[in-house]
């Protein structure tokens, strides 16, 4: 016998379920009252700093059938690759219940510790048993001593990660959870 | 503070054909694993003032006026995997009422609406981790997974940590429930212990006397690496 080791257990996921907005955005699907407003509808105040930007995209489950019901979230840094303080990089954000498009309104984020700008993205629904992390990159940055893009080891599935440009401060950013062009998502 | 690997064996599977809306929403292909970096070791922070008075009472925050229902506390602590308590940490819930319906336009149970229970709260943990919301416990309720399958009585937990990796979506259980052991969500938890401890024991000595019963639910995120000397580092 040896001695124990005292660490508990991670509580273990369940998933978010399809009524995951009454908890996390109640005024998006029409309980209002309780909240004067939903968590997270704006990651940064107007002076912070970096390049405004917009970007939209869907998710869509194995059977290419976009996801109305999901709900995502972001944490980036600033323009100048600082994170915080406070809310500031964090965003709440519901796909349109019609269309499944969802939109993020953000700064451009910097780059920090050697990685790429990148935006940390979490993803969760019903029929997904665990949040889903991932990463929106931005085409024509610099990714080559990006880490975490250098170990992916199937180089045609890096672009699953990169956001595409529309113009005009726009991106187009698509989320696949299985099948063709699945997305690559994280343990990190 | 840099986070420790996620262990995934005590998670659920993310494909799991007994719970059939996993079929087509989870991912083939394996994850891509790294350690943390300073996007995952940070998160948002969120401040007291954040919160309204009735907040974390799903009872009265809605018009006002009691919702119908069992009346029950709900507290516990909030800890990492090193048992530590995590302070300052958004925590929301939200459930069906006390007849197993949600106020949600995709819901359409038989079981009525209560015009005064909207189903969310919210709170933000204390220095010593610990937080309680008062509510009235959900109902169990049919759901289309299979002929006639039930939800146990739940309340689905969404918990911040101090780093965005430690995001975590759950669901609290109540003891005894016999519903627990026949439910496909649940069951997409392979190991058992990790079952139990979603699984709140009834608490009599927080329940309030002619006013509420209560129930335990402690919750543990992700551990962090975080040594005497690793603090040196990062203070330099």
């Amino acid at each position: 016998m040896v001695q124990k080791l005292d660490y508990l257990i991670e509580s273990a996921s369940q998933t978010a379920g399809p009524y995951v907005h009454i908890g996390c955005t109640p005024n998006f699907c029409g309980i209002h009252g309780i909240y004067d407003q939903d968590l997270g509808l704006t990651p940064f105040s107007p002076e912070a700093a970096g390049e405004r930007i917009s970007i939209s995209g869907s998710v869509y489950d194995g059977t290419g059938t976009v996801l109305r019901d999901v709900m995502l979230e972001s944490w980036q840094a600033d323009g100048d690759g600082v994170y915080g303080p406070g809310t500031q990089g964090f965003a709440r954000f519901a796909a349109d219940q019609d269309s499944g498009v969802w939109t993020l309104n953000t700064v451009k984020p910097g780059s920090r510790d050697g990685q790429a700008p990148h935006i940390a993205l979490w993803i969760v629904a019903r029929g997904i048993n665990i949040g889903l992390q991932t990463r929106i990159y931005f085409d024509g940055d610099d990714h080559a001593s990006d880490p975490l893009l250098n170990r992916i080891e199937h180089r045609n599935r890096v672009a699953t990660l990169v956001a595409q440009p529309e113009g005009s401060g726009n991106w187009h950013f698509d989320v696949r959870l299985q099948g063709d062009g699945e997305t690559v998502f994280l343990d990190l | 503070m840099t986070l420790l690997p996620r262990t995934r064996a005590q998670h659920p599977v993310p494909y799991a054909p007994g719970y059939k809306s996993s079929v087509p929403r989870s991912p083939r292909w394996a994850l891509l694993s790294m350690p943390a970096t300073a996007t995952e070791n940070t998160g948002p922070v969120f401040g007291h003032n954040m919160l309204g008075a009735s907040d974390n009472d799903l009872i009265m925050n809605y018009t006002g006026q009691p919702a119908i229902g069992e009346r029950i506390i709900v507290h516990g602590h909030l800890l990492d995997e090193n048992a530590r308590p995590v302070p300052g940490a958004l925590l929301e819930i939200w459930q069906a009422n006390a007849g197993g319906r949600y106020r949600h336009k995709k819901d359409g149970y038989l079981a009525p609406l209560d015009p005064n229970f909207g189903g969310c709260g919210r709170t933000i943990t204390g220095e010593d981790g610990s937080y309680e919301f008062m509510t009235v416990r959900p109902g169990a309720y049919p759901w289309p997974n299979g002929p006639n399958e039930w939800r146990p009585m739940h309340i689905h937990f969404s918990v911040f940590g101090s780093g965005f990796g430690q995001r975590l979506i759950t669901q609290m259980y109540f003891e005894g429930d016999p519903l627990i052991a026949r439910c496909p969500i649940v069951n997409t938890i392979p190991d058992k212990s990790s079952i139990d401890r979603l699984v709140a024991p009834l608490d009599m000595n927080r329940a309030l006397p002619m006013n509420a019963l209560a129930y335990k639910f402690d919750i543990v995120l992700r551990g962090t690496r975080q040594t005497m000397f690793e603090n040196r580092m990062e203070g330099l």
